[in-house]
């Protein structure tokens, strides 16, 4: 429970100066860090240091750094968002780590998902993905009463439990194949478990994944490593229902 | 059905189906090969039956089926490696999924790669060969091979890569189709596994059986 | 009359919104399809007017600084969102919300705007269903709904611990939807930091490109500013760490006013402060109160030992525990509003009955809920909550008492607009919490996603019509203009001049000296002698910043140390704006504590004959006193008394 104090850690970081560049790994050192420090602020401090020494900080995603906008992204020794289950970059800390431990720290590494900047990705795909039909096409005013359509509490907790997806990209990082289908599959599954999703189910399916496999995604071998690294903890049984939903789809045409 | 065929979601579909049509094909070849446990009359006897007619219709079907199997896990394995062109410098998937799931394709090939064996071995004096011109049976001339200790590791090392192949495939298939959610995902499992350890075992028993007591 | 002109239409309370509808100019669907709209941000307010304004026809253009829309800060909202639906039937009403709403903000906000908020709140229940947000049900299928703090009836709805990501993808999704079909075009990653007026009018942005660095251009008919709150000049905050007040900023030193920049929200349930390796404070959602119940020792030697680690929360006795929420304020108890939950937070830490190490903190125990509800329903109420302190603390809350502490966490003030969201620039608009409209100085839980969404999906889509009636025939906006040319010009030069100091200190330093003298001064209480001490320090920060600051990387490409020191420079003019606002209200309301102005029982005490009024601050020039111009608040329907939630 108390903090202990991390008295040396290497970090390994990927260092790329623009989408162009070639990249390569650097080797840097930070020294005392509090185990109850996130890895995030563990970064800070690095980047200060370096800031000090007039070298350009590492550059990294993050925002909200409470686990719920997923913009951070980083691929921490070997692992999408850490060692640690069910949370985000900015949720792991240290306390996860050794003193004296060497730290390798990677962008996701997708096609779909090029490098903008050291471990900056630009993961605009997954917004074409649901750009493409990720909604229910509902205009703002004219619709019916908030509980004029009753939903089963046990549907609308699944339909949560997809809903929950924060769009961070670590299920494409992490598959073998680079697959986006745990990311789509979280969107039509929570829209078909809905009536109001229901009414353009098919047309969402189709539209969704012609786009991911547009985009270069691969294709989802059912490995399952996307949802033992979602920080959402996502299961792939909503991925049987996209496949269910796709296949009803098309057999339809 | 536009675009079904080169959809991610259809392609293994084709995946899916040829899969379990050929496990379904295991069946019946391990039903069969359990027969040489009780005698050479009783493996004559199956070895006889698989000449019907609907045997020889499906034949050619079976064929087919490993040939789109195999072409299409190329195309999505090729197609997967593609998709990311950057590889890690440090994974550790051992964390997060299954080392049969990870490496399909390469469980495939040496399945593959024994299939070849296997074929010259057996299918073509089945067909053209030895047992064809009547100069053995079929129970001779597989408990000869197999008590060859060569073989008979060969085909145990191929039980083995097989199970391993199907642990993931069977529930895998069963995913693709759409056909698993809460309740049925982990039955699915359990049936996989169950599947995978049948046929692991079921064909090594029988090599295991000619290379001890032999032919 | 004064310059301020609040355009708050004539008639009964609960006619104003209907009648001023009726009233306003609308754009025909073929003209709509002529005028552009620019809008800043993409939370829950600018995300739903995007959304909304293109679904009319109007060609938008959306920016954002992160890089999807879907990342604004509105998705870390935990608790719900209010409406006056009164599925719970315990007598809610469109007027009770509208009540509790100026009651909760302390009498200090507009009460036909507040009042039209607690109107149009049914609606966004219905929209968010009609996109399917999937709201918690119960059994029977309908919408679940529960309490929040100031409030006595049960009436707001949400999505676990996540309402606010879930409104968000359900507005993110209604935008994306437009930008499929071509109506909104969608700039993300891309940093406003001009706003050009022309003749007197709104008509574009200036904006950095934060992957290339190019400052670019964009024209529009209208702007509409929903860039979200400036808690970050705290530095510790519950914002997330891009939030800025630069967009807003920048419109302030063009002309539009701004509000009662002193009004903060301290949120009470936030995770404390553990180290000064810190970058950031995590909100625990206020639902929480619902069935935890706050408390510190009763007595001081007990809170001394678990101060020094001597005692665990477990071995002190409930009847040595000062369940202090429950004495004082017997009839809300632990659901008081958020400005007085924190006071007393702080009150009884500043007595010495803080319970970790740093004696900032105070316990909330779910203990007793889960005596008598069992732990699953608890988990199955805050699970999410519950995984997400552990991770962060390392303590099982189903074990040990929570330990929470105030933080800030929404900032009430913002630029000034009318009952139209127009600012005091033609044309510019302001949405969400980047206005100071509807909370007055405190606003209530689940108050802000309403207030958001109400903006963008059912107040700004009409009443910006009213002004673009007007410019149908303005052609499309030249962006080749010479004030398209100066405003470019402007941000340049203010870049460059950060960039070229070349000092030794990096942004976040400075950032981290100013949230001290904010937190210190024109933190929890405020005093004349403290807030002039801290006009002071800020006044030094400053100078040092301009000295010593140093901006590493290059000026033309990905630099998030540039973009930190532009936000910082304008956090530095906003807190010194904040401190004058600060020293000028000589009274207690809300958020804002007065030492000065407390009731004999340590409650805010308001100053109504002198200071009943939106203190709305006007830019004068570079190092100039900026003047102040006041908009009187007139209670028609409501009786001013002094708070109580005893």
């Amino acid at each position: 429970m108390a903090d202990k104090i991390l008295k040396e850690l290497t970090l390994k970081i990927w260092r790329q100066k623009d989408a162009k560049s070639k990249g390569e790994f650097k080797t840097y050192k930070v020294h005392n860090i509090s185990t109850g420090t996130s890895f995030l602020e563990m970064l800070d401090i690095l980047n200060e240091q370096l800031v000090e020494q007039n070298e350009e900080p590492v550059a990294f995603d993050h925002d909200c750094r409470e686990g719920i906008c997923g913009t951070c992204s980083l691929f921490v020794d070997g692992r999408a968002h850490g060692p640690d289950d069910d949370v985000t970059t900015c949720q792991l800390h240290m306390r996860r780590f050794q003193d004296g431990a060497t730290i390798t720290i990677e962008p996701w590494r997708c096609g779909a998902f090029p490098v903008i900047k050291d471990l900056i990705v630009d993961r605009k795909a997954y917004d074409k993905i649901l750009q493409a039909g990720g909604y229910v096409s509902v205009g703002t005013g004219g619709v019916p009463d908030g509980n004029a359509i009753p939903i089963p509490n046990d549907k609308a907790e699944e339909a949560m439990d997809a809903a929950a997806c924060i769009g961070c990209g670590a299920c494409a990082a992490t598959c073998k194949n680079s697959s986006a289908m745990l990311f789509v599959a979280a969107k039509v599954s929570q829209l078909a478990l809905l009536p109001q999703g229901k009414v353009e189910a098919a047309r969402r399916a189709k539209a969704m994944v012609a786009k991911m496999d547009e985009l270069g995604f691969g294709n989802c071998t059912n490995t399952g490593a996307c949802e033992m690294e979602c920080p959402k903890s996502i299961s792939i049984e909503h991925i049987a229902r996209l496949n269910r939903e796709f296949l009803k789809a098309k057999f339809k045409d | 059905m536009s675009n079904f065929f080169t959809s991610s979601i259809g392609k293994k579909f084709i995946m899916s189906i040829t899969g379990l049509f050929l496990i379904l094909f295991l069946c019946v070849h391990l039903t069969v090969n359990l027969l040489l446990l009780f005698g050479a009359d009783a493996f004559n006897a199956g070895c006889e039956f698989m000449e019907l007619p609907v045997i020889k219709v499906i034949e050619p079907i079976l064929a087919l089926g490993f040939i789109i199997h195999i072409i299409w896990a190329s195309v999505l394995t090729l197609q997967n490696q593609k998709a990311r062109p950057t590889k890690y410098a440090l994974r550790n998937q051992s964390k997060n999924c299954t080392w049969a799931s990870r490496n399909m394709y390469i469980l495939g090939a040496l399945v593959l790669a024994f299939l070849v064996l296997h074929i010259c071995n057996f299918w073509l004096d089945f067909k053209f060969g030895d047992v064809a011109n009547e100069t053995v049976t079929q129970y001779e001339l597989v408990s000869q091979k197999l008590a060859q200790p060569v073989y008979g590791i060969i085909y145990i090392i191929a039980a083995i890569l097989l199970g391993l192949h199907l642990s993931h495939g069977f529930w895998s298939a069963f995913q693709t189709i759409g056909f698993s959610n809460q309740i049925w995902r982990k039955r699915l499992e359990y049936v996989a596994y169950f599947f995978a350890f049948v046929f692991a075992i079921g064909f090594s028993v029988i090599a295991l059986r000619f290379l001890i007591f032999g032919a | 009359m004064s310059v301020l002109d609040s355009k708050i239409p004539a008639g009964p309370l609960k006619d104003k919104w209907s009648n001023h509808k009726a009233h306003i100019g609308v754009v025909s669907p073929a003209n709509k399809k002529k005028l552009d709209i620019i809008v800043v941000g993409t939370g829950l307010a600018g995300g739903s007017a995007a959304a909304s304004l293109a679904e009319l026809g109007y060609n938008v253009t959306a920016f954002c600084y992160q890089d999807s829309p879907r990342r604004a800060h509105s998705i870390a909202a935990q608790g719900g969102i209010n409406a006056a639906k009164n599925y719970t039937n315990d007598n809610d009403s469109v007027f009770r919300l509208f009540y509790e709403t100026i009651k909760g903000g302390d009498y200090r906000a507009r009460e036909a705007n507040v009042y039209r908020l607690a109107e149009v709140s049914n609606s966004i229940i219905d929209q968010c269903v009609a996109q399917g947000v999937p709201f918690a049900r119960e059994y029977g299928g309908m919408l679940a709904n529960r309490s929040f703090g100031g409030a006595l009836v049960s009436r707001t709805f949400y999505a676990r611990g996540q309402t606010g990501q879930q409104l968000l993808l359900g507005a993110y999704g209604a935008l994306n939807r437009q930008i499929n079909a071509g109506k909104v075009k969608m700039y993300n990653r891309h940093e406003v930091l001009d706003i050009v007026v022309i003749d007197g009018k709104a008509r574009g942005v200036i904006a950095r490109n934060l992957v290339t660095g190019q400052i670019e251009r964009y024209g529009a008919h209208a702007v509409v500013l929903a860039t979200g709150g400036y808690g970050n000049v705290f530095f510790l905050s519950t914002n997330a760490m891009g939030c800025n007040g630069s967009a807003a900023w920048q419109a302030y030193k063009r002309g539009a006013m701004f509000g009662n920049p002193c009004f903060v929200q301290i949120h009470p349930t936030c995770i404390p402060v553990h180290g000064d390796q810190q970058s950031k404070l995590t909100l625990m959602s206020e639902s929480l109160r619902n069935d935890g119940r706050v408390w510190v020792p009763k007595k001081l030697e007990d809170a001394k030992a678990l101060q020094a680690g001597t005692k665990t929360a477990n071995d002190i006795p409930d009847e040595d525990r000062d369940f202090y929420l429950e004495r004082r304020y017997p009839s809300f108890g632990n659901l008081v509003p958020r400005d007085v939950a924190s006071r007393a937070a702080k009150e009884r830490c500043d007595a010495g009955y803080g319970v970790n190490n740093t004696g900032k903190a105070v316990f909330l125990d779910f203990k007793y809920a889960i005596e008598q509800l069992g732990r699953e329903t608890i988990e199955k109420r805050y699970g999410n909550l519950f995984q997400m302190y552990q991770k962060i603390t390392d303590v099982d809350p189903y074990n040990y008492p929570m330990m929470i502490y105030p933080a800030i966490h929404y900032s009430m003030g913002g630029l000034w607009v009318d009952y139209n969201l127009m600012t005091t620039i033609p044309g510019l608009y302001a949405i969400g919490e980047c206005n100071f409209s509807d909370h007055g100085a405190n606003r209530l839980g689940a108050s802000a996603l309403m207030q958001g969404l109400a903006d963008g999906y059912f107040i700004l889509p009409y009443t910006i019509g009213d002004y673009l009636a007007k410019e149908i025939q303005t052609p499309k906006i030249n962006t080749n203009a010479k004030e398209f040319d100066e405003a470019e010009k402007h941000v340049t030069d203010r870049l460059r001049k950060l960039y070229d100091i070349k000092g030794t200190k990096s942004p976040d330093h400075f950032h981290k000296e100013l949230g001290h003298v904010m937190w210190e001064y024109i933190g929890m209480a405020r005093d004349a002698e403290g807030l002039k001490k801290a006009i002071e320090l800020i006044a030094g920060i400053k100078k040092d910043f301009y000295k010593d600051l140093r901006v590493t990387g290059e000026f033309n490409a990905m630099n998030n140390e540039l973009e930190k020191a532009a936000r910082v420079a304008d956090f530095l003019e906003l807190a010194e704006l904040m401190a004058h606002d600060a020293l000028d209200r000589n009274e207690s309301c809300g958020g804002h504590l007065r030492t000065e102005s407390m009731t004999e029982e340590g409650e805010a005490k308001r100053d109504d004959e002198h200071y009943r009024y939106v203190a709305v601050w006007e830019y004068k020039g570079e190092n100039q006193a900026p003047e102040m111009h006041k908009e009187p608040l007139e209670f028609e329907n409501v009786q001013l008394t002094q708070r109580s939630y005893k």
